[in-house]
Parts: C-alpha cells; structure tokens; sequence
C-alpha cells in the first residue's frame, strides 16, 4: 500500500521575497487558501445583506429602508425596494452565494489549504495555476458586483439564468442588458477558475502524496476535496460553454436558446431556431452537482473532525468512500428533476425521478455513520464539535424534504414554492455553512496559529442553530400552503394570510444573521491577537498535526513526513494517549 | 453541552413535527378529479420520511446527551454489529421506502401528465406574457384561429395575433383574461408563451405547468368544485412576476354555457 517517494521536490519554488509575492501574488497553496476564504467572507457578508434587505422586504414591503436609496437611487427610490430590485437582489445573493461562498470556503478555500498538507505535499501540483484559479476568481466577483454600479443595476433573472429572459437583452427587463452580460462574464471565468483549481486539487491528490500515504490512508476530507474536483472538472466544463452561448445569445445575435416568433416589449424579437429546454439542460447537468460540490466538502470536513472530538474512529470508513463516490456518480444523473415541469416530455420525469431517490440511500448512509460514530464516543463539546453535530442535525432536515421533491406528483404541487427555500438552504446551504464554521474553529489554530475563543465560538453555535431552524423550518409550512417563492411581494389574496409567518422568518433571519457579527469579530481577534496554539491542539491525527502552527512555508521544514497509519487511529488502547498520528513511526501502538 | 444539545435538538424535532401534524398551514382544499392522489402520495411521504426525521434526530439528541466525555476513564464503544448490519438494513429501508414511493408516484404522476386528454374536453388556448394570462376559446365553429406572432399588438387587444381579416376560423375566437371553465367537464389548455418562460399553477386544482417559448404544451384536469381561485406564474418572468395573476371561476355547466353566449355576443 505504500507509494513511492513523494515527487513534491519537483515542484519545489523558492521562498518569496518581499510582502507582494509573499502575501498578494502568492505562490504558497496556504496563502491561496486563506486568500479563497477572506474572499468568501466578503462575498457571504454581500450575501447576508442582501438577504436582509429582501427580508425586511418581504415582511414590510412599503417601510423605506434607510440608506437604500444612496446605493441605487433607481431601484430603492425613497429607500423603497422596487419590484425589479427585488428580483436583482436576489439573483445576486443567490449566485454570490452558491459561487463564491459555498464553492468557494469549503472546497478552493480549506481545499488550497489542507489538501497539499494532509498527503504530505509541500505545495500543491501547479503553484502558478493555483495562484492565477485565485485571481481568476477574485475579478469574477468583481466582474459580478460591478453590477450594482450600472445604470440599469443587476440583472434579475435569478441564479438560474433561465433563457430567453436571460439571452434577448434589455428588452425582457431592467438590468437584462449590461448586467446580465456581466453576470455571464463573471460565471464564465468562474468556471475558468474552478477548472483550473480542480485540476491542481486531482494532480496533487494522485501524485504528491508522501512516502506511506496511500489512498486508503488519506484522511476523509482529502477524499471530499478530491471527489468534488471530479465532479466540478466535469460540471464546470459543462457550465462555461453554456456561458459563451448565452453570450453570444445576447450580444452576438445567435439564438441558441430563444425561438422564432417571441414578442417582448412590443418588440418582435429577430431570432429564431434556439431552445430554451437547452439552457435548462446544460444549467442543470452543471447546477444539480454543483449542490454537491458546495456539500461534500462539508461531508468530509465532518467525517475529519468528528472522530477527533469523539475520540473514536469514524464508523465504516470505506463505506463512507463508497457512498462519497456513488453520490458523486449518481450527480451526473438527476439534473431533470429540477425541470420536471418544465415542459419536456413527461415520461423523463419519471426516468429523473429514480436516481434522484436513489441517491438519498447513499445520503442517508453516510448521516447514520455519523450517528453510529458518535453512539459509544466520549464527546468533547468544542465549538467545531458542535457544529458537526449541527451540520448532521440540518443535513438530516433537508434531505428529508428532498423525498418530497424528487417524486414529479410531489413536485406538481410544491415546485417553485418556498417548500423547495427551505429545502435547498437546509440542505446545501446551512449544511455547508455549518461544515464551514466547523472547518474555520476546528483548522484556525493550524492556519493562524492562534486558537479562536470558545466561549464566543458556542455563543455563535448556539444563536445560528437555533436561528437557521427558525429562519428556514416555516419555510416548508409556508411551501405547503401554496406560497410561490421569488415574488417580491404578496398581493394574491390567497398569499396575504402568510406574511405574518414571513414576518416572523424575517426577524429570525435578521437575529442570525446578526448572531455572524460574534463569528466576524472572534475571527479577526484570533488573527491579530490570540493566544497562541499548540501544534496539535484537538489531539488528531492527520498530518497537519504533525507540524507546526502555522506550517512552515514548506510545510514540514524540509522533512517530508512519512506515514505509518491510516488517519482513523483514536481510541486506541494500551498507548500513552488514545490516538495514533499519521507520522508516528513504527506499528501501531507506538505512539 | 451535550444535555443542551439533545434538548435543543428535540424541541426544535418535536415543534417542527408538530406543526406539521396539525396541520396548522396546509394544502388548500382540493377542487380537483386528480387531486387527491397528489395529497395522499404527500400524506404518505410525509409519514414514512417523518419517521426517518424522527428517528435520526433523536438518535442523535440520545447520543448526544448519553455520550459526552466525563473523564471517567471508560473505553469507547463501536457501534453493535459495526458499519455492515446497519448499512444493509438502512439500504433495504430506505431502498423499499423508494420502491413504493417510486411505483405510487409514478402511477399518480403518469394519470395527470402521461394520459391522453378526454376526447370531449372544453379546449382553450392559453397565452402569457409579461405579465398576463389570456384565455382563448373557440368559438361558434369549435376551431381556434391560426396565431401570428407578428401581428400581437397589445394596445388593438390581439393579445394572441389573430387574423380575422383572412382567417375565418379566428373571427369568432373569444378571448378573455379569466379562466372560465364548467364543473365536472375534462378541460384540455394550449399552453403558449409569447416572450419569456412563465408557468399555469393553481394550488387549488393541484396543477403547476410551465410556458416555453417555442413549444405548445397541452395540459389537461377536471375541477370538481364551482368557485373562484387565483392562477399564478410561478417561473420568474420578469419584474411584474409577483403581480402575474389571473383567475380560474369554476361554474355550473349551464352558467358557464350561459357566459359563454354573453361573451361571444360582445366579440
């Protein structure tokens, strides 16, 4: 099982010189890492305002917002959300965090950091085409905020972009012209980004593994970076092509997506032959794996760091990588089951139906092991341990609501309404925000050096579990009822009952999104001046461990460690302590 | 902290599961022949998946609160049996639970959506656009006129771009902007759109479809009940999305045959 000797030396780049190449123009995979999460903080920051606003709008629709009206004079006249700002908030708060929060933190962001450490590399494959993934990505999301700044403002045809509301222009609405150019701009070199990163994340991962790490000795959440890299190699290249179409759609006069006869603003529109179903399609086949690329880094991160706080090995550890790797198959294979009523035949529907429950066995496996692990543990309830054990607790909350949704006689009544919120921000958002904050607590000391407070940390665990269940629970009572989602006000006679539970959501979510003001402010007070951390404060055993905190810029000052063990060695009995490193030497019980 | 964890855990699983079970938002009532196999397939998913929701966060509010480290020296346990007994039964479950759910559903899914339409339904064309339904009946001689995009002219009210000057078959078409349709009759519509997507979604009659532009979708059901109800767009359209309604009123057959003539008489 052990491989040869780690080839990382051919890779190896000189120390920087001078504060640009040191901590801007970087070639260290630890500083793209922490750049890929500084910038997924700003973004989620974006995101969460962006939620506010539309909340406080949905709740109290005529109160002005102070302030509102100095950002876009237009589109919040009096401080007054507008219908179609409405709309473009929240197309920008969905892409922003489905992009550059959810993609980016767990996978590029912890990824770039952990991965090349946790096989005993010294970087990852390609240091250049790490650093250019990074600012590829930076200027796509300056690209996408560049829209609030336009005349016509962001572009409001949702995160989904569907054609041909997305593909004719400025004629199917405010901010369809220019800002809708941008946003195809800024997901098209998304894309570039995220293909070249998932390149680096697999080369890395099959060739730079140090002396002893073999695959079954890789820790589960190098296994999570790496099976997302697949799944976002082929997603993504599905994704920028459908981009460039959609570019061409729109400034180019092609009309991949928009058919003959189309009347829009009075306006016959000159294009013929294209098919909206396309777009859906090829959005789809990339959208349904992305929710999987923003959520199984989260799984790994779990499946890491809750064996350490239950001092027991994860439960079936091959079982888990067999489920990892079904999941991510099965991704490939139920992209329709948003599309059921879309209009394409219906007997697809029930073909898109079946892989899609399919997939919730596998799903539903890796949560139990996570329970199985924890029944017997001795449970240290550190703030990292429990938002694993929040992230199972939501992850179990919003996979429920997936049965519902997969089946297309479910899915006729609840599609497109708040039903399908709840879901999706259970099951891949506050999933992977929680795997997120779990990653930061638990990973801080390694990439800082410095351990974050627990006191602050639990107050934040406990306002955002609580908060998020009241936040997105009465979404699906809201679903039910028949409540449509994407509206920016509800005036059909039928949807007036509901806003006194929508009122409630909104303070709940203005409460959590507040209680993120602990996280924010115990995040910057570990980096500027926090205590110290040990080397291996949790007591784990994978190899970023094994050196110092932080890494050196080699990340083993020049000794490339070499493995004995699998990355599942706690509990042991008859040693000094009860856990066994990756790179202690000899047979296990020689810790 | 594990304490609070499972009785934060179960309170949020019992109010959650709760709520649900009384029903305290809910469906609509249902106006519809096929309606009540929606319902029941949800009742039964919501049971069976209710359960699997249950179980797992009790499970772990239990281990939680039972398993915290006391430093008291006691040995880890693994789990009985290991990985293997539990991830075969959890497979068979879940696997039978799909099973049924899947060959129901299907059944259900496929009497709405796969079967032919009744020969004798009341057939009306239906066209949205930003941000409006228009409903087309056809008329005296029971044919719909042909459609002509580039004749749509909103401010004549040729919301569908008929010719009547050369089509004798859209002479006598009767467009409104509410669904009227009669009780107990099967209804076949003509889904068009004429600039972006939009969708057909009444809670009440426990059907949703979406509008392409560049297809004709047919769209069939029965109403069961007389009465008024709101048709919604329920695919972003636009900025007038929120505000994209019309509604579906339900009469006896013989005042909707009466609005009908009143109708055709005004055209």
């Amino acid at each position: 099982m052990t491989q040869p000797a780690t080839v990382a030396g051919a890779h190896r780049h000189a120390p920087p010189q001078g504060f640009l190449r040191t901590h801007v123009f970087s070639l260290d995979h630890k500083v793209i890492g922490k750049q890929y999460l500084d910038l997924a903080l700003v973004a989620v920051c974006t995101g969460i305002v962006l939620s506010w606003l539309m909340r406080v709008h949905l709740a109290w629709p005529t109160t002005p917002i102070p302030g509102l009206e100095k950002l876009s004079p237009n589109g919040a006249a009096g401080g007054v959300i507008t219908p179609e700002y409405y709309l473009s908030l929240m197309t920008m708060h969905g892409t922003i965090m489905v992009f550059f929060v959810l993609t980016t933190a767990p996978f590029a962001g912890f990824g770039n950091f952990f991965l090349p450490i946790q096989v005993g590399a010294e970087d990852m494959a390609f240091p250049r085409i790490n650093m250019t993934s990074f600012w590829v990505t930076l200027v796509a999301f300056l690209v996408l905020i560049s829209a609030f700044f336009i005349g016509d403002g962001p572009p409001l045809s949702g995160w989904t972009a569907y054609a041909p509301l997305s593909a004719v222009g400025k004629d199917a609405g405010p901010g369809q012209g220019l800002g809708q150019t941008l946003w195809a701009i800024s997901i098209l070199l998304f894309c570039v980004a995220q293909l070249l990163g998932s390149l680096n994340f697999i080369t890395t991962t099959l060739d730079l593994r140090t002396r002893g790490m073999s695959l079954a000795r890789m820790p589960y959440s190098t296994w999570a970076w790496f099976i997302t890299s697949v799944i976002g190699l082929i997603a993504f290249a599905v994704l920028m092509p459908a981009c460039v179409l959609l570019l061409l759609d729109q400034r180019a006069g092609t009309s991949f997506f928009i058919p003959a006869g189309l009347v829009i603003s009075d306006r016959l529109q000159p294009h013929a032959g294209g098919s909206p179903l396309l777009w859906q399609h090829l959005f789809w086949f990339f959208g349904h794996p992305e929710v999987y690329i923003a959520i199984l880094p989260g799984f790994g991160i779990v499946s890491h760091i809750l064996p350490v706080f239950a001092r027991k090995p994860l439960l079936g550890p091959r079982v888990l990588i067999g489920c990892l790797i079904a999941i991510a198959f099965l991704s490939y294979t139920v992209w329709g089951h948003h599309m059921f009523l879309s209009g394409m035949n219906p007997f697809s529907a029930t073909l898109f139906s079946v892989p899609t429950l399919v997939i919730t066995i596998p799903a539903t496996i890796v949560t139990l092991l996570w329970i199985g692990t924890i029944y017997g543990a001795k449970l240290r309830f550190t703030t990292p341990a429990l938002f694993c054990l929040g992230f199972v607790s939501v992850f179990v909350s919003g996979g429920i609501s997936g049965f519902f949704l997969a089946q297309p006689s479910i899915d006729v009544y609840l599609h497109a309404t708040y039903f399908v919120v709840a879901h999706f921000h259970f099951v891949m958002a506050v999933a992977a925000m929680f795997g997120i904050f779990a990653g930061t607590y638990f990973w801080a000391p390694k990439m800082f050096g410095r351990m974050m407070n627990e006191t602050l940390g639990k107050w934040h665990f406990w306002l955002t579990f609580i908060g998020v269940y009241c936040v997105f629970m009465p979404m699906h009572y809201l679903g039910l009822a028949g409540n449509v989602r994407r509206y920016s006000a509800f005036t059909d006679d039928y949807l007036k009952p509901l806003i006194p539970l929508h009122r409630f959501i909104t303070i709940a979510a203005l409460f959590t999104g507040a209680a993120q003001l602990i996280f924010l402010f115990n995040l910057i007070r570990t980096r500027v001046r926090g205590p110290k951390a040990p080397d291996n404060p949790w007591e784990a055993t994978s190899l970023e461990w094994s050196t110092a905190s932080p890494p050196p810029f080699d990340n083993f000052g020049g000794r490339p460690p070499t493995v004995q063990h699998g990355p599942n060695e706690y509990g042991t009995k008859g040693t000094a302590r009860d856990y066994i490193m990756q790179a202690s030497p000899g047979p296990a019980g020689a810790a | 902290m594990g304490k609070l964890f499972a009785v934060v855990v179960t309170v949020i699983t019992v109010v959650s599961t709760a709520i649900f079970i009384t029903h305290t938002w809910w469906l609509p009532v249902d106006i519809s022949a096929h309606g009540h196999a929606i319902d029941h397939q949800l009742s039964e998913t919501m049971l069976s998946s209710g359960v699997l929701f249950v179980l797992s966060q009790l499970a772990l509010a239990v281990f939680a609160w039972r398993y915290g480290d006391r430093k008291d020296g006691r040995q880890v346990k693994t789990f009985p049996g290991g990985a293997t007994p539990m991830v075969v039964l959890a497979a068979i479950l879940v696997g039978a639970e799909i099973l049924t759910l899947t060959f129901v559903g299907s059944k259900v899914w496929a009497g709405i959506y796969q079967t032919p339409p009744d020969p004798n339904s009341l057939n009306i064309d239906v066209q949205a656009e930003q941000f409006a339904f228009y409903f087309r009946y056809a008329g005296a001689d029971g044919k719909f006129g042909a459609v002509h995009p580039e004749l749509i002219n909103e401010a004549n009210e040729n919301f569908f771009g008929l010719d009547p000057a050369h089509d004798t078959t859209a002479r006598d078409d009767i467009v409104v902007p509410s669904l009227v349709i009669p009780v107990n009759r099967p209804i076949l519509l003509t889904l068009r759109a004429k600039d972006v997507n939009h969708a057909f979604y009444v809670p009440e009659l426990r059907i949703q479809q979406d509008f392409v532009p560049g297809l004709v979708i047919p769209l069939h059901f029965t109403a069961t009940q007389t009465g008024k109800h709101e048709i919604v767009c329920t695919q972003l359209c636009g900025l007038g999305h929120y505000n994209m309604r019309a509604y579906v009123e339900v009469l006896p057959q013989a005042q909707f045959d009466q609005w009908l003539k009143e109708k055709a008489a005004q055209q």
